[in-house]
């Protein structure tokens, strides 16, 4: 009973985390329709940087990680322009082309890793690694809290954005129908781009929270790829209470799952759990009817 | 043989009329191998190529083999498995090599001991593990320490057992290496009465182990037996010091895999104090033999240049091994005859940096000599420390030992 109370603090913990390095994927995959498979390696690229930062100046993960989002927001600006130009303009087919643009994308980030800082590991080292918190006879690692906390202000804060300012509105009312957009004389590109460039930013706090969870390598981003969209899926597309909802439930089963039945069988979990999701709901748990 | 020789004398002759003036020499004796020097094995690869190349530059200062000067045909294999047939096939059709000596690890290696046995050529084997016990071939050595297959199991457990340890818990990666330990660990296990109250594999990618972790504490072993790769040492490490793995753990480790390199150490620092965990090669006093501390002399300064790990115990050593193995069997044989030099190979004890080796029939070591080592009094953030001598204790083979264990595993992590 205490292991399954103590599985289930972990999993809404681990969860949240989920939450984070997916939220910006539920914004480019979810409400701009752009299958970002690169987004996994664009999270260990801002990981690298706050690694970076870390490492030569010795300033905090998670400054670290504020300090760089202004410039993975310029880089996801640059990307949506070269994704759009090269694919998105040019219509139906794109989908599978851009696909496997985006895959080029994360393998070229992956060997400009490698080239930089070599095939290593990496982490990062700040006063909340490395201690645990004790309530009774729980211990719960202080990075996971530091997760917690830091993924349930990201995603309310991109919640809010997206719901209360006119820019937020505009990205979702795109999502929505591009047409009517067009319609009144709004430039649907543009916003797209500037969307992008939001959930390329958020990358900067996950990837922090990447790096303080677990310590990073170049190819760490191929075993992020089926669990973002998993998660991102299963909230339904394009919702971000949907995401962390979706990324607890994830997290919790995992958990539960690997402090019972065995470890081998968590990662079945979440595929099962997106099936069986996607079986009874099939626009996901907060997705909309279309 | 003949058909080589006429070739190589031909080769001669027309070297000699198109660079008229130069002495006549012998061709250059070649070495063919494929190393890891891109991919996830090359790490290790690289700093094994830098230990044979230091053989190399030194057997030729001392005026090469029989006289011949020695030459290395190395191709990268991208740490890749079907890579390597190809680059082996090249390299005796081709490049025409005399001997072979094989890739690092025991995945690209596999797929070559058909290929050898066929042929009956010499393999110098590069730290695989248990690549020739189903295929047998005679004309295979391998230049680890790690000897009869359960050796590795049974040190640890001896180890947990003289402090007390009863039951046994089992962590392990869902790959083929770590489930070799595991497999040999549970026999061991069996035989000796120890019970084990868990026994679990985690997949690949996975993320945090705080869970596992809790779980296992959960069981209350005596003795925690982990095989894990080098991405999910430094998580497992971390989730042990941060949950704490209860008061019952007499001793932890035994199998971890990345914990042997400068960069894996260095990143995990303090985390690693306590942890008892196999090895190679280490700077204690009982590890030195003759021509060992010249050895790494010049690999440390030599891997400066080459960006490959600063430190090198781990494998380098023992590719000078492999080279000094060959060397000493030529020159006893007194030819190039691969069959004369397996033979001498099997039948006599060579004396290398890394100490005498003896082969049994399969070509592995007759006895391990691989080492079960405490990690002691280590700080974060520094490589330099892991040179001198007591931050690994070397607690087993006897004739190494340098220490004895601290247990429990709690008392040591301090």
């Amino acid at each position: 009973m205490d292991l399954l109370l103590n599985a289930v603090v972990l999993g809404v913990l681990l969860g949240c985390f989920y939450a984070a390095v997916s939220l910006g994927l539920s914004v480019s995959f979810g409400l701009l329709d752009v299958p970002h498979v690169a987004h996994p390696a664009f999270l260990i690229l801002a990981s690298y940087g706050v690694f970076f930062l870390n490492d030569s100046y010795d300033i905090d993960p998670l400054l670290g990680g504020l300090l760089i989002t202004p410039l993975l927001f310029l880089l996801g600006l640059a990307a949506y322009r070269l994704y759009y130009e090269t694919f998105e303009k040019r219509g139906s087919d794109a989908g599978v082309r851009g696909i496997a643009f985006l895959f080029g994308i994360a393998f070229i980030i992956e060997v400009l890793i490698i080239l930089q800082f070599g095939v290593d590991q990496r982490s990062v080292s700040a006063s909340y690694i490395g201690k645990a918190w004790r309530i009774g006879e729980m211990r719960i690692p202080v990075r996971l809290l530091v997760a917690f906390a830091v993924a349930s202000a990201l995603t309310i804060l991109l919640a809010l954005y997206l719901s209360r300012t006119f820019m937020g509105r505009a990205i979702r009312a795109v999502a929505q129908d591009q047409e009517a957009l067009r319609l009144m004389g709004a430039n649907p590109v543009r916003i797209k781009q500037w969307a992008f460039g939001i959930a390329t930013a958020v990358l900067g706090i996950a990837g922090a929270l990447l790096i303080i969870v677990a310590p990073v390598d170049p190819t760490l981003d191929r075993a992020y790829i089926g669990r973002t969209f998993c998660v991102v899926v299963m909230a339904g597309l394009g919702s971000m209470t949907g995401t962390l909802i979706a990324a607890i439930i994830l997290g919790v089963a995992e958990s539960i799952v690997l402090s019972t039945v065995g470890a081998s069988w968590a990662p079945a979990i979440s595929f099962a759990m997106l099936l069986g999701v996607l079986a009874i709901r099939p626009q996901g748990l907060l997705g909309r009817r279309s | 043989m003949k058909r080589r020789a006429l070739f190589g004398g031909v080769v001669a002759v027309a070297m000699v009329g198109l660079t008229s003036g130069v002495v006549a020499q012998q061709p250059p004796i070649k070495i063919g191998m494929s190393m890891a020097q891109t991919g996830g094995l090359a790490g290790g690869g690289k700093a094994s190529l830098l230990g044979i190349e230091i053989w190399r530059d030194d057997v030729n200062a001392r005026g090469g083999l029989l006289g011949r000067k020695v030459e290395l045909v190395v191709y990268d294999d991208k740490s890749s498995a079907s890579e390597t047939p190809a680059i082996y096939s090249k390299l005796l059709d081709v490049d025409k090599v005399d001997f072979l000596f094989a890739p690092y690890a025991t995945v690209p290696t596999a797929p070559l001991m058909p290929l050898v046995k066929q042929r009956g050529l010499l393999l110098m084997g590069n730290f695989s593990f248990q690549v020739n016990s189903k295929v047998g071939h005679d004309m295979w050595f391998n230049n680890a320490p790690w000897g009869p297959a359960d050796s590795w199991a049974s040190a640890f457990l001896d180890l947990g057992q003289k402090a007390g340890g009863k039951t046994m818990a089992l962590l392990t990666a869902d790959q083929e290496f770590a489930q070799n330990l595991a497999l040999t660990a549970r026999e061991v296990a069996k035989k000796r009465g120890i019970s084990i109250v868990f026994d679990q594999a985690y997949p690949p990618n996975t993320v945090e182990f705080s869970g596992i972790i809790r779980a296992l504490k959960a069981a209350k072993p005596d003795i925690v037996y982990v095989a894990s790769y080098p991405p999910d040492s430094a998580g497992i490490l971390r989730a042990v010091n941060e949950i704490g793995i209860g008061d019952d753990v007499k001793i932890f480790g035994g199998g971890m895999v990345g914990l042997q390199f400068a960069s894996v150490m260095q990143n995990m620092g303090s985390l690693l104090n306590g942890v008892v965990n196999y090895n190679t090669w280490l700077p204690e006093p009982s590890m030195y033999y003759d021509g060992t501390k010249a050895f790494f002399e010049t690999y440390t300064k030599r891997a400066v240049e080459a960006k490959v790990d600063p430190l090198g115990y781990y494998l380098a050593p023992f590719g000078y091994a492999s080279g000094q193995l060959l060397e000493q069997a030529v020159k006893a044989t007194g030819s190039l005859d691969q069959k004369a030099i397996a033979k001498y190979l099997h039948g006599n004890e060579i004396k290398t940096i890394v100490g005498p080796i003896a082969f049994s029939a399969d070509g592995e070591r007759k006895e391990t000599a691989t080492l079960m080592a405490q990690f002691r009094g280590v700080v974060d953030k520094n490589v330099e420390q892991f040179r001198s001598q007591g931050k690994q204790v070397i607690l087993f083979p006897d004739q190494f030992k340098s220490g004895d264990l601290i247990s429990p595993y709690e008392a040591a992590q301090k």
